[in-house]
């Protein structure tokens, strides 16, 4: 599919639909794991389709943090009281924040429901084989820490959050979503 | 006497700490989690090690995951420094039962004693410019006496930068505070609300 540049401007090829991705599914997906808070550092891949509108809900209170590291304590301090959060970061920021997830989300085996906006990743194209470096280190990165981890691309895609969420808390261990395209 | 000259023993601080401590979680970390796991050994301590500079982030998702129990959480000036956007997490956050000491003793200590780039940090005031209104710098014991209670009781979010001298190191078993046996019983302690006291409080050997 080639895209125009009226399109390339407004994003319209993201849109949710047949072949996108819908912001506000993907929202509703999320608070139906019982997820009450949401830890952000903003990414502009997500920050209009997600991080804004989960702002407006209700049974989310936003934790904005100031680097993705600070996520990774914040979620596991939650977890104690069975509070569940998401960590929703740009792939730069999961990058960043190896070391940290290696000692709380892998060794420590807290609960962790990371986010990851993969910016300028092409749709359609599996992130190993994005133009993108940083994008193509992001599944390597999580199957040496052997943390399960998923591409969430279409509204086909959504159904797979709710379980898995459930899944990391039920038996403590991490879990990633991996946002290849630009919600709508 | 210049106030940087002034400085505590970490230990003193700490063992004053430790007789106002009740039901509080403690949250610490390398050379403070040692000495005050050489104090006072309790459910309800919780040891961030293994990413350096989490500690107040762990304590602050405590925070507000037990809104109604007092967090304190017992840092150090080079693991703040790995993670000083924390305090303008915390002063956004503004939980009201978190109360943060950093022990300043301008030394990576644990990590052999190393300097730290620099050793006149004004910690009280990067937390006060953070948006942390109840900041302050306490190098005696006296004072930390006064304002102990004040600090444990009253709505904070508190910041405590406490002039420390370096070591001597208490004797460091990372395995035991690092298990999973600890994670679970602090955890279970505060699933029941538990208000555990020490299981064992006694002066550190010197």
């Amino acid at each position: 599919m080639t895209m125009t540049n009226s399109q390339a401007a407004t994003g319209s090829l993201n849109a949710g639909g047949p072949s996108g991705l819908s912001g506000q599914k993907v929202i509703s997906a999320i608070e139906s794991a019982n997820i009450s808070y949401v830890l952000s550092v903003p990414d502009l891949h997500t920050s209009a389709g997600l991080l804004q509108p989960m702002a407006n809900q209700p049974g989310l209170r936003i934790v904005r943090v100031c680097k993705e590291d600070e996520c990774f304590g914040i979620a596991a301090g939650l977890s104690f009281a069975s509070k569940r959060a998401l960590i929703l970061i740009q792939y730069t920021g999961l990058l960043y924040a190896a070391n940290a997830i290696r000692a709380i989300s892998v060794e420590q085996q807290m609960p962790t429901c990371i986010m990851v906006g993969l910016l300028g990743k092409e749709p359609g194209i599996p992130p190993n084989q994005s133009g993108r470096m940083g994008v193509r280190f992001v599944e390597p990165l999580l199957q040496t820490m052997g943390i399960r981890h998923h591409l969430i691309e279409t509204d086909d895609d959504i159904g797979i959050i709710a379980p898995e969420v459930e899944a990391a808390y039920a038996d403590p261990h991490p879990v990633a979503f991996l946002i290849g395209r630009r919600p709508a | 006497m210049t106030q940087l000259a002034q400085r505590m023993e970490r230990r003193d601080v700490l063992e004053r700490l430790a007789n106002h401590v009740t039901n509080e979680i403690v949250v610490s970390t390398y050379s403070s989690a040692t000495d005050w796991l050489a104090l006072t050994d309790r459910t309800l301590n919780h040891f961030s090690f293994g990413a350096m500079g989490l500690a107040s982030s762990h304590a602050l998702g405590l925070a507000l995951a037990f809104p109604d129990r007092r967090v304190v959480v017992l840092d150090g000036d080079g693991s703040l420094l790995m993670n000083l956007g924390t305090l303008v997490t915390i002063a956004a956050a503004a939980p009201r039962n978190l109360t943060h000491f950093v022990c300043q003793n301008g030394s990576y200590e644990a990590n052999g004693g190393v300097p730290l780039p620099h050793d006149h940090v004004d910690f009280e005031g990067v937390a006060r410019s953070a948006g942390i209104s109840s900041a302050m710098t306490i190098s005696d014991l006296e004072t930390f006496e006064r304002r102990i209670e004040r600090l444990l009781v009253e709505d904070g979010p508190h910041f405590a930068c406490l002039k420390v001298a370096q070591g001597p190191l208490s004797k460091r078993n990372y395995k035991d505070m690092y298990s999973a046996e600890r994670r679970n019983a602090f955890r279970d302690a505060l699933r029941e609300g538990r208000d555990d006291g020490p299981r064992r409080h006694s002066p550190v050997e010197r």
